[in-house]
């Protein structure tokens, strides 16, 4: 109870007490809080925009949710090329030698072609011969086969066109990449994909980790979130669906990803945008250490008392000759 | 107690923890301190409201917490007292932040962290850091589209971290779970334990030329 060198009664002898009443207080501040947050929440209600499925995806955008599932058998989506936790294949985000991604190494292991792709069409090809050969076709063919018929598969999918929920594009070489891409868009459609992509050899289940990194690799979604102002460059993190504040506390770190060197390709000092997450983490990480340690800090300490926002707060006390015990502090 | 000790006799201060543990509550804490009827004339200031209101708030937030995490995640999707119990949450926890973010800009204009009470200060900042975290995994576990595209966006940041290899955004039970027990027992034993320091040194003297703004 040492406070300059003083029990509590020693620290405050000579300063006028009044009396003062905690428990109601505190007592008052529950109820006045509840009464205001009960008539915000009964007027207000709260943001609830349904979740978007991988079946809406597929009926929504069957291109896009095509061409998605081709990037994934060619390694070229986002989630093929991640790097940890997912698997090996990207750097991650580093600052010189930190680089904390590579760390820990690929401890959420996802294979996104066979994930995303082959595993459904197999669980899918029972009693479905067309898919089973395409199957068969598919993995009996080199690696140089494959790359030909995604590389012209990927080619004539941004002019395909959808008719009545099937996607088509030009006649081609693209062995049997039609028909299974056929069959993932049928079985998402049915919203079979959801399922097989959370249940993966489970029954209960809590973890979407799957499904989640496959939307993400599509473009669907993240239109929606665009609409809905929702992205990095929207100050997205801080936002909400619909008017509804979001975590608004987030301001200060969602406005570095706004300004340079993290909006920036060519950056300074080796921060810009391609490891802005990491450079603001970093940057958050020392100006939080700097508030908590603010006591300790000369220029920010000695703010408040150069500041005259005290005299307001204590204004009773400030007041000249108002009390004789204040000159005895 | 030793077994010479005559039956009744209270154990020497040296040998009984229980009653050294008393002693120091008693020494550190009298109840006086804990709930005080009197105060100094100063903390009549509108701006200590801030520090209780952000309490009380809290209390608003744990309970309604407490029914939705009772009832289950999908309740309230479902069912209209569940989105009102949502409701409820939400805004209590919006509340919670403005005032906690006001009492933290009061304390530092007041600076606060004055005679000895720097580590008040810190575990203030530390309560708003882990109430961040905790509001975080909250909005992850709505099981809407907002938490959908929080996660995929978030889980950048997280893994450029490290942090994702075990801290995986995408996973609702792993952030169900932290948002309703491991956070929450967080945030309320360091407010439990910000208020203890608070009570035991009693609210910091007005700036003047005493003592400057020094811890």
């Amino acid at each position: 109870m040492r406070s300059m060198g003083a029990t509590q009664e020693e620290y405050y002898r000579g300063v006028r007490m009044v009396p003062y009443d905690l428990v109601k207080e505190v007592v008052l501040a529950i109820v006045g809080v509840g009464v205001i947050a009960v008539i915000l929440g009964a007027i207000l209600s709260s943001p609830d925009v349904p979740p978007v499925t991988i079946a809406a995806w597929a009926q929504q955008d069957p291109i896009d949710l095509v061409t998605t599932a081709t990037s994934e058998l060619a390694g070229s989506s986002t989630s093929a090329g991640y790097g940890a936790p997912y698997n090996s294949a990207g750097e991650g985000q580093s600052w010189g030698p930190i680089a904390p991604q590579k760390w820990f190494g690929a401890r959420i292991p996802v294979d996104s072609a066979n994930t995303f792709v082959i595993q459904p069409l197999q669980r899918a090809s029972f009693s479905n011969t067309d898919l089973g050969k395409a199957l068969s076709t598919w993995q009996g063919a080199t690696a140089d086969e494959q790359t030909k018929w995604l590389d012209a598969y990927g080619k004539a999918l941004p002019d395909a066109t959808v008719s009545d929920g099937k996607v088509a594009v030009a006649t081609g070489d693209y062995g049997p990449l039609p028909v299974m891409m056929a069959n993932l868009l049928g079985v998402a459609q049915a919203g079979g994909l959801d399922g097989l992509l959370v249940i993966n050899g489970r029954f209960y289940q809590t973890d979407y980790t799957l499904p989640l990194l496959f939307m993400g690799d599509g473009s669907y979604l993240s239109g929606l979130a665009d609409q809905a102002h929702l992205t990095g460059s929207q100050w997205g993190m801080m936002n909400e669906t619909g008017s509804y504040p979001g975590q608004t506390w987030l301001w200060l770190y969602t406005m570095w990803y706004q300004v340079f060197p993290f909006n920036s390709d060519s950056g300074f000092i080796g921060l810009n945008a391609g490891n802005a997450d990491l450079g603001i983490i970093i940057l958050m990480t020392l100006l939080t250490a700097a508030l908590a340690l603010v006591p300790f800090i000369p220029v920010l300490r000695d703010i408040p008392r150069r500041v005259p926002i005290h005299r307001l707060i204590w204004r009773t006390y400030y007041v000249p000759r108002k009390s004789p015990a204040r000159r005895r502090n | 107690m030793s077994a010479t000790s005559p039956p009744g006799a209270v154990p020497s201060e040296s040998k009984s923890w229980t009653l050294r543990l008393r002693q120091a509550i008693d020494r550190h804490l009298p109840m006086d301190h804990l709930l005080p009827d009197r105060q100094p004339y100063y903390v009549g200031s509108w701006v200590y409201v801030f520090g209780v209101v952000t309490i009380a708030a809290l209390v608003w937030v744990i309970v309604s917490g407490v029914v939705l995490s009772f009832m289950g995640p999908q309740w309230w999707h479902d069912s209209g007292l569940g989105r009102f119990f949502n409701s409820l949450h939400f805004w209590s926890v919006q509340l919670f932040f403005i005032f906690m973010v006001l009492h933290l800009w009061g304390q530092y204009f007041m600076a606060g962290w004055r005679h000895g009470r720097a580590a008040t200060w810190m575990i203030g900042v530390v309560i708003f850091g882990v109430s961040i975290l905790t509001a975080f995994t909250g909005y992850l576990s709505q099981q809407n589209f907002d938490a959908q595209f929080i996660a995929i966006n978030a889980k950048d940041a997280m893994n450029s971290a490290g942090a994702g290899a075990f801290f995986n955004v995408l996973n609702f039970g792993q952030m169900y779970g932290l948002h309703v027990m491991l956070l929450p027992v967080g945030v309320t034993f360091l407010v439990v334990a910000h208020i203890v320091m608070v009570r035991v040194r009693g609210v910091v003297k007005p700036i003047d030329a005493e003592g400057g703004a020094r811890p």
